[in-house]
């Protein structure tokens, strides 16, 4: 099936700025949909609130596009109510960890069978450029003139202690591992959390002289490195790319049907 | 056949009605003095192979009930005060959405942490005006056991009905007390399940179109139907609109389908009314120690009865001018600082004839307190 299949034309154009790179995100998302070669009726995809969560309403999918932060907790009703169903979870960085930090450990805790897609563009757009979780200490945001002094999280590594049993990470220049590491996340049997690095050329990318949406996008390229390259063990600062954590753990839809096995008398 | 008859709380009263009426999904946090429900819920949904989740927080459990109605099951979470507050976000997105589910607030002292846990009842407002923005909202409330069963099936009757969030408002004297449950046969109170479209694939479905009843059939998650559901302004499609045509349309919507049916939805019980000069508003438990004074007073010649509301929201106003119109003393007796007995002021042609019988100490409003009361207002003293 083309990817224009698995659009909604009748909700474009989209509201995303020019240079976003959320548009980069739904086009690798749609090609792993398709190479994937799921029905569009078994996929539910569930969003927050914030620029990314957007994505939900172009997609020719079952989409609930619910307030913000709790797009995890949703979906959670969502898949363990009817867990033959795909669901896939797009978020913001500040969506995702911020005012959704906690649904997201827990989701991750609970090993439940959901894709979250963390967008992860280091700033809050929709409100105009506000500092997130991840924007890091140094840098410049509307709610940060003086720099911003939060330490940021790590994505991977908090998924990874939360107990996510697939963790990844990529960026909007690497578009073929995109697609792949997506793949990857939604065929997984667990919680799967896949953090995309995108640019925000309109307000984090001016607020930090970062240049036009191709020149943060060459940076995401310089600053990153395979998982375990050897360009990493040079230079420390190097962000890897890549699968980090794929790992078989009960899956708790699986584990709440032996619940009702136990309930019902059964072992 | 006999009916089974339990001696239970009314937290248990509630589990059953819900499972009566067909629930298949809750998602909770604990807090007392709701956290019954959850514990039987945990022990009795997955025998009929139905889902229970204790969720992080209670605003994920809110959340959760609403993702499961959309994949087409009945769904309950239950709460008290703070955790009520919690909810409000979503709940609001539920009404926003049009997405049947049923909310219990087991009600006890505020505001914040409050008096842990006594009984109170003073959260009418809130669930009325709990979220933000214009809204109507449905709530029922009850008494007794049996009531608190009947109750928990209209409110997912009503749920289904009008695609609406039902609150169960109850507290926390008929949440804990014990007495008897009799539960009716299969059948006994009518159910009424989702109304689902009878449009084929491949036929465009309007999820927000109301039917020429101005009811709107649902698709489950899963379907056939792929669908937006959003908590921005929508139109028939669920598609975000700002078109002022379309946000004003939508408003008068999700309040007109409630206020136009308030009489439909009005719920209420009258002991004593036919020649009473004096009437008693009450509800939940309180109508209980109201109940007691009325009976003990008719013996003496005292003409008074009790007007005893089950639906709180949308207001009764009709059935509140209705028997309290005619009367010398209308009393509201309720352990708030007088939320409903403001709107019975509102809807009666002399409100200073209308007197508030309320204790707000933690303390359960007894028959003497009332009783005291009334001889206060007619003059008589203690």
């Amino acid at each position: 099936m083309a990817v224009k299949n698995y659009i909604r034309e009748r909700f474009f154009p989209h509201l995303w700025c020019a240079g976003c790179g959320h548009g980069i995100v739904l086009g690798g998302l749609i090609r792993a949909v398709e190479e994937l070669g799921l029905s569009r009726n078994e996929i539910v995809m569930v969003s927050g609130i914030g620029c990314s969560s957007r994505i939900s309403g172009y997609v020719d999918f079952h989409t609930l596009h619910t307030i913000h932060g709790r797009a995890l907790a949703f979906a959670t009703g969502v898949k363990l109510s009817k867990p033959e169903l795909n669901v896939i979870v797009p978020m913001g960085d500040g969506d995702a960890l911020a005012i959704g930090g906690n649904h997201f450990i827990h989701a991750a805790r609970r090993n439940i069978d959901m894709t979250a897609i963390v967008m992860n563009n280091r700033i809050y757009g929709m409100t105009g450029g506000q500092y997130s979780p991840l924007t890091g200490p140094g840098m410049l945001a509307t709610t940060a003139p003086y720099t911003n002094i939060d330490q940021g999280f790590d994505i991977v590594e908090m998924a990874r202690a939360a107990g996510a049993t697939f963790v990844a990470r990529t960026t909007t220049y690497h578009v073929q591992q995109m697609s792949e590491l997506i793949r990857e996340a939604v065929l997984h049997e667990g919680f799967s959390v896949v953090e995309i690095m995108t640019q925000c050329p309109t307000y984090f990318g001016r607020k930090n002289k970062q240049g036009s949406a191709v020149e943060m996008m060459k940076q995401m390229k310089a600053m990153t490195t395979p998982v375990g390259s050897k360009a990493k063990q040079e230079n420390p600062e190097l962000i890897e790319r890549g699968i980090f954590v794929q790992v078989d753990k009960p899956e708790y839809c699986a584990e709440y049907d032996r619940i009702i096995d136990r309930a019902r008398g059964g072992k | 056949m006999t009916r089974q008859v339990k001696f239970i709380q009314g937290n248990e009263a509630c589990v059953e009605g819900a499972l009566y009426a067909g629930l298949d999904f809750f998602a909770g946090y604990p807090i007392t003095p709701s956290t019954e429900i959850a514990e039987h819920l945990s022990l009795r949904l997955p025998r009929r192979g139905g889902k229970f989740i204790q969720m992080e927080d209670e605003i994920a459990s809110m959340c959760a009930v609403i993702g499961a109605s959309l994949t087409g099951h009945k769904v309950l979470t239950a709460t008290s005060g703070p955790g009520f507050s919690l909810k409000q976000e979503a709940l609001g997105y539920a009404v926003m959405a049009e997405i049947p589910c049923v909310i219990v607030n087991v009600q006890r002292g505020g505001p914040s942490t409050g008096v842990p846990t006594h009984v109170s009842q003073g959260d009418v407002m809130q669930a009325r005006w709990g979220t933000h923005g214009d809204h109507s909202i449905v709530t029922l409330t009850a008494s007794n056991h049996q009531d608190v069963f009947a109750m928990t099936v209209e409110a997912f009757n009503i749920a289904e009905t009008y695609r609406t969030p039902v609150i169960l408002l109850f507290d926390e004297v008929v949440g804990h007390m014990r007495e008897r449950l009799e539960i009716p046969e299969p059948g006994e109170i009518p159910l009424v399940e989702r109304l689902r479209t009878a449009v084929r694939e491949g036929v465009d479905y309007h999820p927000y179109l109301p039917r020429e009843d101005g009811r709107l059939p649902m698709s489950d998650f899963g379907g056939v139907h792929r669908y937006n559901v959003t908590g921005l302004v929508h139109d028939m499609w669920g598609f975000p609109s700002d078109d002022p045509r379309m946000v004003h349309g939508l408003l008068r919507h999700l309040v007109d389908k409630i206020e136009n049916n308030a009489g439909q939805m009005a719920r209420f019980k009258t002991y004593y009314l036919e020649d009473a000069e004096t009437v008693l508003v009450s509800f939940g438990s309180a109508a209980r120690s109201a109940l007691h004074i009325v009976e003990s007073l008719r013996p003496r010649g005292e003409r008074i009865g009790l007007l005893e509301l089950q639906t709180l929201w949308p207001f009764p106003a009709d059935v509140v001018r209705q028997y309290c119109n005619e009367a010398h003393y209308t009393v509201v007796v309720e352990m708030n600082m007088g939320q409903v007995c403001q709107m019975v002021k509102n809807a009666v042609r002399h409100p200073e004839r209308v007197f508030l019988a309320n204790r707000i100490d933690g303390v359960f409003i007894t028959p003497t307190d009332i009783k005291q009361i009334l001889r206060l207002i007619k003059g008589r003293g203690v």
